[in-house]
């Protein structure tokens, strides 16, 4: 498993806060095991940079496996690294070499203002899923789970999209820093579920309109977004979502 | 894509601003020093099992429905127990505050769980009942839970399934498209629910999204990014807690007529667990420090296949599924000569023939072989490595072979089984387990241990509750696969909401403190002191070397195995290192920003008290039992023997005061239905 340690440089974002303009520094990371993860090689900068007399570099991590969406930043131009179907906290070190210089910086996008080096603030998503991102039950009041029985291709279809972590890849990727592959894995979810039909149209306006205010860039189906997904959301459900809304627009009888 | 017509959204908006939160302010006093006395009362309701907890909704007092939106209640953490309370609350009609510290209420750690969770549906007709998921969890805990909260947690199972359905979580399903199932950690019944390998992910999305909901509503007011740093308390009741904003370092405080408890478990005292990042015990013990008891904090539980550490600069280890003992066959040489060949690389797993591995759980439990439950196969796991026979460069590592799976149903049908977690491994490791053996190794994982609460979820403290994880209530000394979801959501949706009704009847509306009331300003000043404390100390070692330090003590002394004096040793070591940290400490910045070494720096001061409790407790606990295994005490052939005349009893501590031994008090576990037998898998 081990192999031989290397030496990198490493130009990381340095921002103070929102208003800071910010600016590349540049650090070693020398002794770097391949076995380390990308954030365990943070860490171990870190840790140097406050036996300097430093203050380590701000990035945001919890589970560090590739659940929760914490972690973000763009490696090298991409987001999350570039390894197929990976987030930057499951990215080893095996996959760089020695001597490299690796460039790291937070998302950029309007809507995703940057609180210090690399964290940046996202609740714009949360804003979005506030408007409609649910199905109105109230505890206690449902029915039995096998009283509304859901073809399995439905369930796992939903599924597909419903294993978005919510991390912003997708809009640090595009170029117009759209969330559309964000929204559509939201609304196509809970769409393809018969528990959600009731709200189908609601829902697919109230989260598309929300996403708009947010300030996020419109979709021209670049596909830069698929590529950098760590779930591998597929860009088919952004032409789903644009049926869903067509759909509700048709509806409500208004545009 | 703008639609211009007033959506939901816009109107939920408008709706916000006009939502007034306003509650009669009790005029201000000064800072009480009443105490209510120490008491534990479980309050468990009389009367049959099957009818205690209707039995005991009818009786619980009702808020109301008008008055509800007059009431306030505060609730830590987001995970499954925070987010189902929270919005449950806020549908009820209270106004509800949430705290969590990730950026978003979905990424409670919660999020990483994988197997699925157990439900009394009896989908599957196999015999499975509310009495026997009852039985199961009481059996697998080793008899050191509470019946009637384990019978309650098995009634209301068949609710949560119901209620996640409804709200979209897209289960597994078979072709009919009724929900699937599989059996999970050695049940003879197929009652766990699954969405593939994210379950955790998908029930915390369905109650995020009721929580969302209720956020647009204005119903409850989310605080992301926010730390809870203490508990505040007014003539002995909790009425509030002060927290820190965690990107300006703004501390305020809060107030309300309840507070809930739902902030995890404390997994991380070890320095690695396969908990996320930032879970702590901060909220739990600050509220313990306060006068809440402390319960059982040596039941812990090490999970046996987890990736093995792979160098000093390990930050946390991952799980894979205990569904891989299914298949997989754990062995390690016979031989230490050859495992020392193993970890320098001179031999390679596959040069070592059949006659010279030794498959030591098959060898030592005929019967169970490779699924013996967890706390077992991790005991063995250590045994075998302690004896020189690891097989990883660290020493700490065993085979999980699958090359017989392979050859018995060929490679696809292994990877249908488990090929996301070969991929996975192989992430991390480097190396694909289709060709050489995975190697695992024991790493904890859950905390059976946490607040003490009565039946109704409140702790000693009155107006203060612990739901999910955070609470001690429904595991024992052992928690058994895919229980731990149930428990979360069974607290926050189904059980709190009905029981803090009684508390808030019975204080009434005018009890909440106004945000002047000193008691207020008193805490949060020496929350404001202690901050001050760790950022002027301008040490030496950062917050990291310090927890790395803790979590080998607690590992090599209060990990799977334990004995009295290294229990003794770690409760003389860790005053010391405790010290060191009060002297020696370094962090970097200021408070008022985004200052994540303050944030650890605080975390580790507080699992720097705290792991001396669980020593304390793992020491006075002179039984092996479930997740605690005291080497003084095991039979000849080497299996945890418990002692039910002695310690049949929760054990609840008190916090003394500062560097003073705390009091333990005892609250006897008795037995109506279940009986009490050894486990053995032989
Ligand atoms: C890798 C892994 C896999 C698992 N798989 C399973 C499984 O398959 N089935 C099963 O049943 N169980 C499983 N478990 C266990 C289960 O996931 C947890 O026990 C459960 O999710 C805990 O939920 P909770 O709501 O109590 O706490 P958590 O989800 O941990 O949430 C804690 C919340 O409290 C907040 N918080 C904590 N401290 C503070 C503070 N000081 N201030 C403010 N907020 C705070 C956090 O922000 C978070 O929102 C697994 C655990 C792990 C680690
Ligand atoms: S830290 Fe959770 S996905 Fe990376």
């Amino acid at each position: 498993m081990s192999g031989e340690a290397m030496n990198l440089t490493l130009r990381v974002w340095r921002q103070d806060d929102a208003e800071d303009a910010g600016r590349f520094e540049t650090y070693n990371a020398p002794d770097i095991s391949p076995d380390m993860s990308f954030l365990e090689m943070l860490d171990v900068v870190n840790e140097g940079i406050i036996a300097d007399g430093g203050e380590p570099i701000a990035f945001d991590s919890d589970c560090r496996e590739g659940i929760c969406g914490t972690c973000s930043m763009v490696i090298n131009g991409v987001a999350h690294g570039g390894q197929q179907g990976t987030t930057a906290c499951q990215l080893h070190m095996r996959h760089f070499r020695d001597g490299d210089t690796i460039t790291i910086e937070p998302w950029r996008a309007t809507a995703f203002p940057v609180h210090r080096d690399l964290i940046v603030d996202r609740t714009s998503f949360e804003r979005i899923q506030q408007a409609g991102g649910f199905i109105s039950v109230r505890t206690g009041s449902v029915p039995d789970a096998n009283a509304t029985p859901v073809p399995k291709e439905d369930s796992d279809l939903a599924m597909d999209a419903a294993q978005c972590i919510g991390c912003g890849a997708c809009v640090a990727a595009c170029k117009n820093a759209s969330a559309m592959l964000f929204v559509a894995a939201k609304v196509s979810h809970l769409s393809l579920m018969p528990q959600g039909q009731p709200e189908r149209e609601r829902r697919a306006l109230a989260m598309v309109q929300q996403m708009d205010e947010e300030g996020f860039g419109n979709c021209t189906v670049t596909g830069s977004c698929e590529a950098v997904c760590p779930k591998e959301i597929s860009l088919d459900f952004i032409a789903r979502m644009n049926r869903e809304y067509g759909r509700a627009i048709l509806k409500s009888g208004c545009n | 894509m703008a639609a211009k017509k007033k959506t939901t959204a816009a109107k939920a908006k408008a709706a916000k601003k006009t939502t007034t939160r306003k509650t009669a302010p009790r005029a201000a006093k000064k800072v009480s020093q009443k105490k209510v006395p120490f008491k534990l009362d479980s309050g468990i309701p009389a009367g049959a099992m099957d009818e205690k907890w209707d039995k005991h909704r009818f009786n619980l007092k009702l808020v109301n429905p008008a008055n509800k939106r007059k009431y306030e209640v505060i609730v830590v953490g987001s995970g499954l127990a925070g987010a189902s309370a929270a919005a449950t609350l806020a549908e009820l009609g209270y106004n509800v505050k949430c705290f969590c510290y990730q950026d978003s209420p979905r990424r409670a750690h919660s999020i990483a769980a994988q197997g699925g969770i157990n439900a009394a549906k009896n989908y599957q007709n196999d015999g499975d009942s509310v009495y026997r998921l009852f039985y199961d969890t009481v059996k697998g805990g080793d008899y050191r839970s509470r019946e009637a909260n384990v019978y309650r947690l098995a009634q209301v199972s068949v609710d949560i399934i119901d209620q996640c359905a409804a709200q979209g979580v897209p289960f597994a399903r078979e072709y009919g498209g009724l929900l699937a199932n599989r059996s999970f950690g050695g049940a003879q019944v197929s009652r766990t629910f699954y969405a593939r390998g994210q379950t955790g992910q998908q029930l915390l999305l369905g109650a995020y999204s009721s929580l969302n909901r209720q956020i647009g509503l204005g119903k409850v007011k989310m605080y992301p990014r926010t730390e809870m740093l203490d508990v505040v308390l007014v003539e002995g009741h909790a009425k509030g807690i002060v927290v820190r904003d965690m990107v300006t370092g703004k501390i305020s405080n809060h107030s309300a007529h309840a507070v809930v408890l739902a902030t995890g478990g404390y997994g991380n005292v070890f320095f690695l667990s396969t908990n996320a990042m930032g879970c702590n015990v901060t909220a739990a013990y600050r509220a313990y420090k306060r006068g809440a008891a402390f319960a059982n904090p040596c039941f812990t539980q090490i999970h046996p296949t987890c990736i093995p550490v792979s160098g000093e600069h390990q930050s946390k280890l991952t799980l894979m599924s205990e569904s891989l003992r299914n298949d997989g066959r754990v062995w390690v040489p016979k031989d230490k000569k050859i495992a020392a060949k193993i970890r320098s690389g001179e031999l390679n797993p596959k040069d070592i023939a059949d006659k010279d591995r030794d498959y030591f759980l098959e060898r030592k439990y005929p019967s169970f072989g490779n699924l013996v439950p967890r706390d077992v196969a991790s005991r063995n796991a250590k045994e075998v490595c302690d004896e020189g026979r690891g097989v990883v460069p660290s020493g700490l590592g065993v085979y999980l072979d699958f090359a017989d799976a392979i050859k018995r149903m060929g490679e696809n049908t292994v990877r249908e089984r488990y090929g996301n977690l070969f991929d996975m491994y192989e992430k991390i490791t480097g190396s694909n387990a289709y060709k050489n053996p995975m190697t695992i190794y024991p790493a904890v994982h859950y905390t059976m241990g946490g607040l003490w609460v009565d039946y109704n979820l409140m702790s000693n403290l009155p107006g203060l509750f612990a739901i999910g994880e955070a609470n001690f209530s429904d595991h024992g000394a052992n928690r058994l696969g895919a229980s731990a979801l149930m428990q979360g959501l069974a607290d926050g949706y189904f059980v709190l909401p009905y029981t803090i009704g009684q508390y808030l009847a019975n204080v009434g509306i005018d009890d909440r403190p106004n945000q002047d009331d000193p008691a207020f300003s008193a805490v949060q000043q020496e929350v404001e002191t202690r901050i001050n404390n760790l950022l002027s100390i301008n040490g030496d070692r950062t917050p990291t070397s310090f927890h790395r330090e803790l979590g080998k003590i607690i590992w090599d002394n209060c990990g799977m195995s334990r004995n009295k004096k290294g229990l003794e040793e770690a409760i003389q070591i860790i005053p010391k290192l405790r010290k060191e940290f009060w002297q020696n400490l370094s962090v970097p910045g200021e408070n008022a920003s985004l200052n994540q070494s303050l944030e650890h720096a605080g975390r580790v001061a507080d699992f720097l008290e705290f792991g001396e409790l669980m020593c304390r407790d793992a020491l006075q606990r002179e039984e092996s039992c479930g997740g605690h295994f005291r080497e003084e005490h095991q039979t000849p052939e080497g299996e945890a023997k418990r002692n039910d005349a002695k310690f049949s009893f929760v054990g609840a501590w008190e916090y003394q005061g500062e560097n003073k031994t705390p009091k333990l008090h005892k609250e006897t576990l008795a037995y109506e239905e279940v009986k009490m037998t050894q486990r053995s898998y032989k």
